[in-house]
């Protein structure tokens, strides 16, 4: 089995280009890759798409935040397509001013849209968001009497991952409720660059088990301990 | 007769719908207080839309792992039986008709089972993040409200002014007040809950109420 680089954080961020579109995982910051997150703050690439369930959390009155609300706070993003901002209020006021342009996409059409594009698919065809603002612009196909949404599938450039466990080869398995967008943005992603707590040898995780099939990941990084 | 808002009163009437081994998807907020008041040998399944199902409750101080969380970030425990899964498969669960019932939160709600709870343009937007597929996936939605907000005005509206989280979704609105089933165009009240009366209801409810021939006080005390 073929090995893939395992690189430190530092560099890894180096291969996101100003203007790219970055797939994060996590929700409400629990699976989020907090190593590469804070490299790529250090670096200050700027004018990037975040794709990811939500903007984290922020707490303006103790400054205390997770996930990718370190980015928000620098402003790194020109667009945020995401289906929760609650728990970050710098977000909203970025987006009531202005400033950055928030698409709310409700959480299940995220994640087909993602897997569609993962899985070579055009987009998915949904009742979600039928009668609401959500079908604006969209397609309404009748299937047998049924109407849905066309969905477009939702690709980016690079994806952000945090697993439990990554063999060398870039299998990985999760951790718990930390699980949730990960393993659909590493398919939908040129580049996927997963930080996992531990790195294996190849052959330690049971095949049975693996989350992430290794095809889908580029780069490995460590884990903060 | 004085409104006195009353949480309990709403999460205990909702909790009594539920039959044993039922996969229930409760939202964040008044809804989670259902998972309270579940009736003795009532089981049910509580589905995390982050990711499991098997969610149980809150862990003891000290005990907390933080990659445990519910939808709402809070840390959480797994009971036996309980597994893992990533978004796809949580909403596939969700959309695919496999959850007997979700309880949502209210900003508005209507006589066409109109639902509205994610966003006040320009004020509060915190997204829809799953409710807009639970309301459409779920085979039974509850919306969970106090009767009045707190200027006083009926939460239960003819039409719903703000913008919709779902289309003609809701089954049923469970009130501190009473229990109204949505259905052609208008709210049933099949209870009303003790203080209150019909007469009270349909006074200070800006709606349709039709009484359904079976309504009956409920004592929820």
């Amino acid at each position: 089995m073929v090995k893939k680089p395992i690189v430190t954080a530092d560099e890894a961020v180096k291969l996101i280009k100003e203007g790219d579109a970055v797939m994060v995982g996590g929700f409400l910051g629990c699976g989020s890759p907090t190593g590469l997150i804070a490299a790529l703050e250090k670096r200050g690439t700027g004018k990037l798409t975040l794709i990811c369930n939500d903007c984290a959390m922020y707490n303006p009155k103790t400054g205390d935040m997770n996930g990718v609300a370190p980015l928000v706070a620098k402003k790194r993003f020109s667009v945020a397509v995401v289906s929760h901002i609650g728990t970050n209020p710098e977000i909203q006021r970025q987006m009531n001013e202005g400033e950055t342009d928030v698409r709310l996409v409700p959480q299940g059409t995220l994640a087909e849209r993602i897997r569609a594009a993962g899985a070579g698919l055009g987009g998915v065809l949904t009742p979600t968001g039928l009668g609401t603002e959500v079908q604006d612009g969209k397609k309404v196909v009748e299937v047998d009497g049924v109407k849905f949404l066309l969905e477009k599938a939702l690709k980016g450039d690079v994806a952000l991952i945090r697993a439990k466990k990554a063999d060398k080869s870039g299998n990985c398995v999760y951790d718990k409720s930390g699980r949730n967008f990960n393993p659909l943005m590493a398919m939908a992603c040129d580049t996927v660059i997963v930080e996992a707590d531990e790195i294996v040898e190849i052959g330690e995780l049971d095949p049975e088990v693996v989350v992430t099939p290794s095809v889908f990941v580029t780069h490995i990084v460590q884990g903060r301990k | 007769m004085e409104y006195v808002a009353n949480k309990e009163t709403i999460a205990k009437r909702i909790a009594r719908f539920f039959k044993n081994g039922d996969v229930v998807n409760l939202g964040i907020g008044l809804p989670t207080l259902v998972g309270n008041y579940v009736p003795e040998g009532v089981e049910l399944i509580l589905q995390s839309e982050n990711g499991f199902m098997g969610l149980g409750p809150a862990p003891e101080a000290g005990e907390e792992d933080p990659m445990l969380v519910n939808a709402g970030g809070m840390p959480v425990t797994i009971k036996a039986g309980g597994c893992y899964f990533d978004s796809a498969m949580s909403f596939a669960i969700i959309r695919g008709g496999h959850i007997a019932a979700t309880v949502l939160g209210v900003l508005e709600v209507d006589q066409e089972g109109n639902l509205a709870n994610y966003k006040i343009p320009g004020k509060m937007v915190p997204g829809m993040g799953g409710a807009m597929d639970l309301t459409v996936g779920a085979k039974t939605v509850f919306a969970a409200t106090q009767h009045f907000d707190a200027k006083g005005n009926s939460k239960l509206l003819r039409r719903c002014k703000l913008p919709l989280t779902a289309a003609a979704q809701v089954d049923y609105v469970v009130t501190d007040v009473g229990l109204f089933q949505v259905k052609d165009g208008a709210f049933v009240l099949k209870e009303y809950f003790k203080p209150y009366t019909v007469d009270y209801i349909l006074e200070t409810t800006d709606a349709d109420i039709v009484v359904d021939k079976d309504c009956k006080e409920v004592d929820l005390a």
